[in-house]
C-alpha cells in the first residue's frame, strides 16, 4: 500500500509582487502552499535573495566581506560588483548613515548615493532606511522621486510614519511600499490595513514582519510568520497575503557570534565561518518559516542560500 | 480520529471513585481527551473499552527513547505542526558522522572536534549528542565493530548506520548496552534487522528509496509487532528529504496516520557532502521543519552557535518565557569599579541588552533581577520589578560587598523608580538609561 499524503494546497494564495523593471525584474509570492511545500502544489516564484551594501561603502563592511569588493572606491562600484555575485536577485542599499543618533548624514548626500547606485545597476533595488521614523520618511520621499520608474522597494513604512511613506512611495511614485512591524501578526495586519486605507495598492505592499538572529528571540519570528501564512492561506485573509521580505544581515552581523574576533574567543575558531553560518542558518530558518525574500551581506551566504532555494523548488 | 471527552465518558465506569486522582469520571474523561493523563490511571475501565480507547487516544507521534543512563534522551512525541498551536516537546538532536573507512587518527580527530563544542546557554547544555557510525563494506564487519567499540565510550548516543546484517550484529554485540539506534532496516533486510533490534532492545531505523518504500517497510515492521522505530528522510535529493520529513509529520499529526508517526533522521552530510555552509543551512532548515535527528559532517562552533540558539528558541514553551539566571554579569571585563546597569531576567531582554553593552566596549556590570522572566514593563506592572524588589535583590546578592562603584543605571521605561530607589538604596547614584537598548552604546560612551 503506497503512501498517500493529503494535499495541503489552499484556495487562497500569496499576492504576486514585481520588484524592479525590465529583464532583471523579479516576482515574489503567488504560492498557495506553505514554504517549500512543492509536494502540495508547484511554487512558481522561488524565494529571492538580495545582497546588502551600505552608504558607508567599503569601510562599513565587516573585514571578511571587504575582500570581495577589492578595488571598489565608491558605493556605486560596490553595487556593480555585488550585481555580479552568484545568486544575487536584487540589491539592498542600507542607508544606516542617516540615523540622527549615528552619523546623521544629510538626506541630500544619501540621495546622491542612491542615484549613483541606481545608475550603476539594473537590478531591482531595495532602499533600507536608518530606523529613525522622521528621517526615514524624508529619505523614502526623496529616494522614491529619484528612483521614479524603477519599481523599487522602500523598506520600510512603520506605524509612526506610514502616512508620509505611503503617500510618497506608494501614491506619488508607485514604488513598492515595505510595511514593517515587530513580530506581531495583529500589528502587521493593522499596518497593511492602514496603508490600503490611505490608498496604497495592497498588491504593491511587501511586509517585513520582524526579524532576529538565530538564538535571539527567534521563536517570535517563527511563530509570527507561521501564523501570518496560516491566516493568509488557510483563512484567506486578504490583509495578510502580502509577500514577506526579511532583512537578515542587519541582525546577524552585529551580534557577538559574528563580531568577536578569534583573539577574543579562541575556542570559537574562524570568525568569517561564524559570520557566514550565523547569516546562512538565520536565513534558512526565515525561508522555512515564510520569507519570500531575504537580504544578506556575505557573498558566500548569498550563494549558499540561493543554492538551497534552488534545491528545494 | 481523536476522541472527544464525552465519547470517553460514555465508556467510563461512571463510579466517581476518585481513585484516578480526578474528582469525577467526567473530569477524568476530559483530561484523557486532552492527552493530559493516560487511560490506564483508571482501574475500572473494561479491557475492551481500554483497547478501543488506547488505539484512539494514543498520541499521533510515538515518543522514542534512545541512549542509556545519563545519555538517555527522548525523540518525537510531538502533537502539533506549529509551535504556536501548543508547544514542541522533544528538541532536535544533532549527530556528526564518522565512517569505518576512516583510519583511527581521522576518527580521533573527528571525535575530538565534535566534543570541543560543549557549552551552556540559558541553563541548557549545548553539545553534539550523537555520533553516526557509517558502515564501509570494503573494510568489513570486523573493522566496523572495532570502530563502534572505539567510539561507544565517548558518552554520545550512537547511530549504527549499517544495512549489512552481519556487521550490524557484530556492532550491536559491542555497544548494545548504550542503547544505540540500529539504523539499518530496508525493504530487503527488515525481517533480520527487526530480529536483531528486538533481541538487543534497541530502536530500529528504517530506510526507503522513496516515500512509498519507506512507508511500506514501516508498515511491515509494525505488522511484526515493532513500534520502536525511527525513519530516515529520503536522501536522493534535498527536495525529497524535505518532502518526506514534512509529509510524514503532517500525515501523522493532521491525518492520524500512525504508521508515519515516528521520529525522523535527516542526513544532511549525504545531501550536501563537502559543502559546510550548505550543511549549516540544512541543519537550520530541518530544525525548523521536522528533523528529530540531523546528521552533519562537522559541527564546530561556527555551525553550533546559531544552531543551538535557534533550537533553544524554537523548542521553548510559548506559555513559559525564557529566563536567564539572575545575578551579576561582568561585561567587557567589568570589575568592582565598573558602572552597574540593572534589568530583568527575560531572556530576550538579557540578550539584547548584553549585546549592546558588549558593542559599547565599556566595562560594566549587568545585574539581572529575578523578575519572573517577564519583560521590563510587564514585570513592573506585575510588581515583580519594583524599587523594593531591586533593593532586596541587591541585598540578597550582596552587590554592595562585591562592587565598589555606586552608579546604577535603570531602564528608561521604569524611570519612575528613580526616586524610590534613591530612598531605598542610600549611597547609590541612580541614573536613568535610555528606553531602548540600541541607544545604550551612545549613552555609555557619552557618559565616559
Amino acid at each position: 500500500m503506497p503512501f498517500t499524503a493529503k494535499s495541503g494546497k489552499f484556495s487562497a494564495s500569496i499576492n504576486t509582487l514585481t520588484m524592479g523593471t525590465g529583464e532583471k525584474a523579479i516576482v515574489l509570492g503567488g504560492e498557495n502552499v506553505f514554504p517549500f511545500y512543492t509536494f502540495d502544489a508547484p511554487i512558481a516564484n522561488a524565494p529571492k535573495v538580495g545582497i546588502e551594501i551600505t552608504d558607508g561603502g567599503l569601510e562599513a563592511e565587516p573585514d571578511c566581506v571587504k575582500k570581495y569588493y577589492e578595488g571598489c572606491t565608491t558605493v556605486a562600484d560596490m553595487a556593480k560588483k555585488a550585481a555580479t555575485f552568484e545568486g544575487v536577485d536584487f540589491l539592498s542599499l542600507h542607508l544606516e548613515g542617516g540615523d540622527p543618533n549615528g552619523e546623521n548624514k544629510p538626506t541630500e548626500d544619501l540621495i546622491k548615493i542612491v542615484k549613483e547606485v541606481a545608475d550603476a545597476v539594473d537590478l531591482p533595488i531595495v532602499i533600507s532606511g536608518c530606523k529613525n521614523v522622521e528621517k526615514d520618511a524624508e529619505i523614502f520621499a526623496k529616494a522614491s522621486e529619484v528612483l521614479d520608474g524603477r519599481n523599487a522597494v522602500m523598506l520600510a513604512a512603520k506605524e509612526e510614519n506610514y502616512k508620509n511613506v505611503g503617500a510618497s512611495a506608494g501614491l506619488a511614485y508607485k514604488q513598492v511600499v515595505g510595511a514593517e512591524s515587530a513580530d506581531d501578526i495583529n500589528l502587521a495586519k493593522q499596518l497593511n490595513v492602514l496603508l490600503t486605507q490611505l490608498g496604497v495598492d495592497a498588491k504593491s505592499i511587501v511586509m517585513n514582519v520582524g526579524t532576529a538572529a538565530a538564538g535571539y528571540g527567534y521563536e517570535y519570528v517563527v511563530s509570527t510568520m507561521d501564523r501570518i501564512k496560516a491566516a493568509a492561506l488557510q483563512q484567506g485573509d486578504a490583509t495578510l497575503q502580502m509577500p514577506i521580505i526579511t532583512p537578515v544581515a542587519t541582525e546577524t552581523w552585529g551580534i557577538k557570534e559574528s563580531v568577536a574576533t578569534e583573539e577574543d574567543m579562541p575556542e570559537w575558531g574562524d570568525q568569517e565561518a561564524r559570520g557566514i553560518d550565523m547569516e546562512v542558518e538565520t536565513a534558512a530558518a526565515d525561508l522555512a518559516s515564510g520569507s519570500n525574500a531575504v537580504i544578506l551581506k556575505h557573498p558566500e551566504s548569498v550563494a549558499t542560500i540561493a543554492k538551497m532555494i534552488k534545491a528545494l523548488i | 480520529m481523536a476522541l472527544k471527552g464525552l465519547d470517553i465518558f460514555k465508556l467510563s465506569p461512571k463510579k466517581n471513585c476518585k481513585e484516578c486522582g480526578s474528582p469525577t469520571c467526567m473530569a477524568f474523561s476530559m483530561k484523557v481527551a486532552q492527552g493530559a493523563v493516560s487511560i490506564d490511571a483508571c482501574p475500572y475501565f473494561s479491557e475492551d473499552a481500554k483497547a478501543a480507547m488506547s488505539e484512539a487516544t494514543a498520541p499521533p507521534m510515538k515518543t522514542i527513547k534512545v541512549g542509556a543512563g545519563e545519555q538517555e534522551m527522548t525523540l518525537g512525541g510531538e502533537t502539533v505542526l506549529f509551535r504556536h498551536e501548543k508547544t514542541f516537546v522533544n528538541k532536535t538532536r544533532y549527530a556528526v558522522d564518522i565512517c569505518s573507512c576512516m583510519d583511527d587518527a581521522t576518527i580521533d580527530a573527528k571525535v575530538a572536534e565534535l566534543k570541543h563544542v560543549d557549552y551552556e546557554r540559558i541553563g541548557e547544555r549545548m553539545y553534539v549528542e550523537m555520533i553516526d557510525v557509517e558502515f564501509d563494506p570494503a573494510s568489513g564487519a570486523d573493522r566496523y565493530a572495532e570502530v563502534v567499540k572505539k567510539v561507544a565510550g565517548e558518552g554520545r548516543v550512537l547511530i549504527l548506520d549499517c544495512q549489512d546484517v552481519d556487521a550490524a550484529k557484530a556492532a550491536l554485540e559491542v555497544c548494545k548496552e548504550t542503547k544505540p539506534i540500529l539504523n539499518g532496516a530496508n525493504a530487503q533486510n527488515y525481517k533480520e534487522m527487526n530480529d536483531l533490534a528486538t533481541a538487543a532492545g534497541v530502536v530500529l531505523g528504517v530506510h526507503g528509496a522513496d516515500e512509498n518504500e519507506l512507508y511500506d517497510t514501516l508498515a511491515a515492521l509494525e505488522k511484526l509487532g515493532n513500534k520502536n522505530l525511527v525513519f530516515n528522510a529520503c536522501t536522493s535529493s534535498v527536495k525529497a528529504a524535505f518532502a518526506s520529513a514534512v509529509q510524514f509529520r503532517k500525515a501523522a499529526i493532521k491525518d492520524s496516520n500512525r504508521t508515519c508517526g515516528y521520529p525522523s533522521i535527516v542526513n544532511v552530510s549525504k545531501l550536501a557532502k563537502g559543502d559546510s555552509h550548505m550543511q549549516a543551512a540544512l541543519l537550520s532548515l530541518f530544525t525548523v521543519k521536522y528533523g528529530s535527528i540531523v546528521v552533519a559532517e562537522k559541527i564546530g562552533y561556527a555551525e553550533a552557535l546559531p544552531l543551538y540558539g535557534l533550537r533553544q528558541n524554537v523548542f521553548t514553551d510559548p506559555q513559559k518565557p525564557m529566563k536567564v539566571e539572575p545575578g551579576i554579569y561582568p561585561i567587557n571585563g567589568g570589575d568592582e569599579n565598573s558602572i552597574c546597569l540593572t534589568t530583568v531576567d527575560f531572556a530576550l531582554t538579557y540578550f539584547v541588552v548584553s549585546g549592546e553593552l558588549e558593542r559599547s566596549g565599556v566595562p560594566c556590570n549587568l545585574i539581572i533581577n529575578d523578575a519572573g522572566g517577564l519583560s521590563v514593563l510587564t514585570s513592573w506592572a506585575a510588581g515583580k520589578f519594583s524599587s523594593s524588589s531591586i533593593a532586596k535583590f541587591f541585598q540578597e546578592q550582596d552587590v554592595e560587598g562585591k562592587i565598589k562603584c555606586r552608579k546604577l543605571c535603570i531602564p528608561g521605561k521604569v524611570a519612575v523608580l528613580k526616586g524610590e530607589l534613591e530612598a531605598k538604596m542610600p549611597g547609590w547614584e541612580i541614573i536613568v538609561a535610555p528606553r531602548e537598548a540600541v541607544q545604550l552604546v551612545k549613552f555609555l560612551k557619552d557618559m565616559q
